[in-house]
């Protein structure tokens, strides 16, 4: 074999977890290579010109979770990453009315107000309580999990750490904590809110990408988890990367081969090679080999360890736990190129409503019914649709004077009864559509283009199993030192030099690079070993 | 009552607060959105205008008008071509920095300045020996700013004539039938132009503008985000990073351009062809070595901020409007070294920065010293590196 083709460590998948991972390790001094099957690195983060001049975020499209050690660590700055301002959450109603919040304070206030004045402080009461919770959860959510089932010192330390962090909250934090975790993200607000407009916008954010209804118990975690973002240190809100995600892991690729990451695309992984135990090398579709003592996944646990690895090589248990590892996607994207400005009769010309989301979910129960169609293994009549004009936020996404709209959709399963997605995929977008001209009078005139993407194309193009797009269901059961399963949330595996740095891990997904770079703090303490 | 710009009947229609400051005697916007942040990423990412008609203008006219200016301004105005700016300083006789502004070479013996403040009669009096005539137009011109890197694109669609323009070069073209000139000039640090207009015709302009901004996403900013920009570009403002020297008391209240880290405009200052006020005093203190400060930037990382506030049980929440006061800068002794005059948190470089004077010795990029912030109503020093400035310096600013 020759020298080009033996490294110190090898990456599986150019998604951001990968590219994260790639470039600490490579910033450490290793010789790193990365492998991506498709011929632009991103992954679920990409950015596509799919009409010229109109720029698509084909799946995920904003940034919050990312961890803001990343940035400073990496020196992202430098390789081009700049997060742009969503300055408003845009609710329309049923009966013509909307709920917008913006930027300022006191006139969020008084747009509460006009929904409910005991929801102004009512919503101050909720942020600030959840911002205790957020800060309480900060430090279990950004360090690497105890695992239990190991009498490794560092494994004891951080159980002791985490017992006696536990131990720190009061009585009322504590149980808002275990509320959030396993309770319903409806009940959460009724605690506090009137207006049902108000606690539908709060109840939207926990409704993306799990397979839950904002009444299920469950709801709160993911909830909790989206919430864990900033932009510029404002807990909770969301920026959009110039050019989109896919700008965004441009960045990372940049920065990854800047350290003196290899990246190679159209190089689809098929196994691990293995000797004794340990991990080898990796091989390719086309048969090509490539050598290291370290290996690191960023692929989904199914494909981690049921594909690329062999599972007899695995202990039974793991690989009866994988199996059972809940994937269920649920999500899709209708991606719009638009003529002109989508227009809402009660805002007349006004179009500052446009600068962030906008939260087509008029009423709880209204993506309640939503999420009940998903049970039965069908698509929303109705769907939940949380839309972005992004071309408003960053003018190179379109031609001047036309717009690019992303609509996330929820729910429409992977599975469907009795039906396959190249049988009802249209279907689902003109429901989409309809349910957008049914606010933006409009709507369908301005409809240039649309590009639909369904769980199995999800699936097809980004290996994300069942299209799901946190890389598993984020259910507590499969969360934290359970995540992706117990005795294995180290991101080492039973096969020795062969990580796991994907979001299957913890803390988990959406762009957030935390599992990139956790994973590689384990493999770089291990060559200290 | 204030004053209104020659724009203000249709700024007015853009301000959704109705947030009003007072530059000049004139109603100056702080912001027209409810976010100054918003307003600034139009000047980083798309296009942004700002109303500087409260500038004072003079034309400076005559035969002598390059005599003249190449001794009242310490930066040598003798190379400058027709056609041409620069960014110039007048200096007092002791070599302290009075104020600064823009100077705009129209022709052989035509001149126009710009400036922050005003200064008619003192230029009048030094003009008296001189064939020269100084005449304010300040009224007679509206301003506007056009800044970031859609701008050439807006403008391109109106006037031929910005498309090949240079840095700091500007041409007399006209926009909507309407004579103006326009200058690859600005205070953001990024591609941006300055157009000056006849007041009577502001609007005729400005609404072109509109029209032919629009769809690239052109918005107003105001004081606020302007002044995010300019730290960015590390462009001192009179009144912030210092003030006019004949307006002091003391000499700690006055600074020379190599203090106020303005040295690299005095270029040929030893050439003896060119008397100019502050010239002795600029080389003693050249020759001497009595710098009391360097001007430098100065950054704080993510986590070390982070760090400030999570140790106290705090959320660290960043703001990006720069602080309005000083913040007292130490060695690692607890000694105090200089001071940050602007400091705020800058969205495009996602740390902290500040333009701050410090003793020559600490001034060296990458020195660490600390600069005191206010946390749970102490004061508590956070961990700073010394760096140069600009922050902010894309291609595209002079490419």
């Amino acid at each position: 074999m020759s020298d080009t083709h033996s490294y110190d460590a090898i990456v599986i998948g150019g998604g951001h977890n990968g590219l994260t991972n790639a470039a600490y390790l490579a910033k450490a001094g290793q010789r790193v290579l990365l492998l991506e099957q498709n011929n632009l690195v991103g992954g679920a983060a990409i950015t596509e010109e799919l009409r010229p001049g109109f720029n698509f975020t084909t799946f995920s499209y904003a940034l919050s979770l990312l961890r803001p050690e990343i940035i400073a660590e990496l020196d992202l700055v430098r390789f081009g990453f700049m997060p742009l301002y969503m300055r408003s959450h845009f609710a329309p109603m049923d009966n013509g009315d909307y709920f917008l919040i913006g930027p300022d304070a006191a006139v969020n206030r008084a747009e509460i107000a006009r929904h409910s004045k005991a929801d102004v402080d009512g919503m101050e009461r909720f942020e600030h309580d959840t911002a205790r919770v957020r800060q309480f959860i900060r430090p279990l959510f950004d360090s690497i999990p105890p695992n239990l089932f190991s009498d490794d010192p560092a494994d004891t330390e951080r159980m002791a750490w985490l017992v006696k962090h536990l131990g720190n909250a009061d009585k009322k934090l504590l149980h808002d904590t275990v509320r959030l975790l396993t309770g319903s993200i409806a009940d959460f607000c009724d605690d506090y809110l009137e207006s049902d407009i108000i606690k539908a916008t709060i109840c939207s954010a926990a409704c993306v990408g799990i397979k839950l209804g904002p009444m299920s118990p469950g709801s709160g975690i993911n909830w909790l988890y989206l919430s864990m973002g900033e932009h510029d240190g404002i807990g909770g809100s969301w920026s959009f990367h110039k050019g989109g995600n896919g700008g965004f892991t441009q960045v990372l690729a940049r920065a990854a081969t800047a350290y003196g990451a290899d990246i190679r695309l159209e190089s689809r992984v098929s196994s691990l090679i293995t000797d004794g135990g340990e991990v080898r090398g990796v091989v390719l579709d086309d048969g090509t080999e490539f050598r290291a003592p370290v290996v690191v996944s960023s692929l989904d646990p199914r494909r981690t360890f049921l594909q690329i690895a062999d599972p007899r090589e695995l202990p039974a248990d793991l690989v009866e736990t994988i199996q059972r590892f809940r994937f269920q996607g649920i999500t899709s994207k209708v991606n719009f190129a638009l003529d002109g400005v989508p227009h809402y009769p009660a805002l007349g010309d006004r179009t500052d409503q446009y600068g962030g989301f906008i939260n087509v979910a008029p009423t709880v129960e209204y993506m309640e019914r939503a999420y009940d169609a998903a049970k039965y293994g069908w698509y929303s009549e109705h769907p939940y649709i949380d839309a972005s004009i992004q071309s408003f936020i960053d003018p190179d996404m379109a031609p001047p004077g036309k717009h690019v709209m992303s609509c996330y959709v929820m729910y429409t399963p992977y599975q469907l009864k009795d039906s396959t997605w190249d049988a009802q995929r249209e279907n689902m977008a003109d429901r989409v559509q309809a349910t957008m001209q049914r606010f933006f009078s409009n709507f369908n005139d301005l409809v240039l283009q649309r590009e639909i993407v369904s769980p199995d194309i999800i699936e097809a193009k980004t290996g994300l199993s069942e299209g799901n797009i946190y890389a598993g269901e984020f259910f507590p059961h499969q969360m934290y030192f359970f995540r992706p399963a117990p005795g294995y949330s180290d991101y080492r595996t039973p096969i020795r030099g062969y990580y796991q740095c994907g979001s299957g891990t913890h803390p988990g997904g959406c762009v957030i690079g935390a599992p990139g770079r956790f994973a590689s703090q384990q493999v770089l303490a291990d060559a200290k070993r | 009552m204030l004053k209104q710009t020659p724009f203000h009947p249709r700024l007015v229609a853009f301000s959704q607060g109705q947030a009003w400051g007072n530059w000049a005697g004139y109603l100056s916007a702080l912001r027209y959105d409810l976010s100054s942040k918003h307003e600034y990423f139009a000047v980083r990412n798309g296009a942004g205008f700002f109303d500087t008609s409260p500038l004072h203008k003079y034309w400076i006219r005559g035969r002598d008008a390059e005599r003249f200016c190449s001794y009242v301004f310490a930066r040598d105005i003798r190379p400058l071509k027709p056609g041409r700016a620069q960014y110039t300083i007048w200096c007092d006789d002791a070599g302290y920095v009075m104020e600064d502004g823009v100077i705009f070479r129209y022709s052989s013996d035509e001149f126009l300045l710009t400036a922050a403040e005003p200064n008619l009669g003192y230029f009048r009096q030094l003009a008296r020996p001189f064939d020269v005539e100084v005449i304010d137009c300040s009224e007679d011109y509206a301003s506007l700013a056009i800044q970031g890197p859609r701008s050439r694109a807006i403008l391109e669609a109106l006037t031929p004539d910005v498309s090949d323009l240079r840095y700091f070069a500007f041409a007399e073209t006209k926009i909507a039938e309407t004579p103006v000139t326009v200058s690859r000039t600005g205070f953001s640090g990024d591609l941006g132009y300055e157009l000056l207009i006849p007041a009577g015709d502001a609007l005729r302009v400005f609404d072109a503008i509109w029209e032919a901004g629009r769809p690239h996403g052109l918005r107003p900013y105001g004081d606020e985000a302007l002044g995010m920009t300019r730290i960015e570009a590390g462009l001192p403002l009179i009144g912030v990073e210092f003030s006019s020297s004949r307006y002091a008391f003391t000499d700690d209240e006055r600074f020379t351009p190599d203090e106020l880290g303005l040295g690299w405009l005095l270029k040929g200052v030893d050439d003896t062809t060119r008397p100019f006020i502050g010239r002795d005093a600029i080389i003693r203190e050249r020759m001497e070595g009595t710098s009391r400060w360097r001007t430098v930037g100065i950054t704080v990382s993510w986590q070390d901020y982070y760090e400030l506030f999570d140790s106290n049980g705090l959320l660290a929440v960043p703001d990006e409007i720069p602080v309005p006061w000083e913040s007292m800068i130490y060695n690692d002794r607890d000694k105090r070294i200089g001071y940050s005059t602007s400091f705020m948190y800058s969205p495009v470089l996602q740390c902290h920065i500040g333009i701050a004077r410090i003793k020559p010795k600490y001034a060296e990029p990458g020195t660490e010293v600390f600069i005191e912030q206010t946390v749970n109503h102490e004061y508590i020093n956070v961990r700073a590196t010394v760096t140069t400035l600009p922050f902010y310096n894309p291609e595209r600013k002079t490419a």
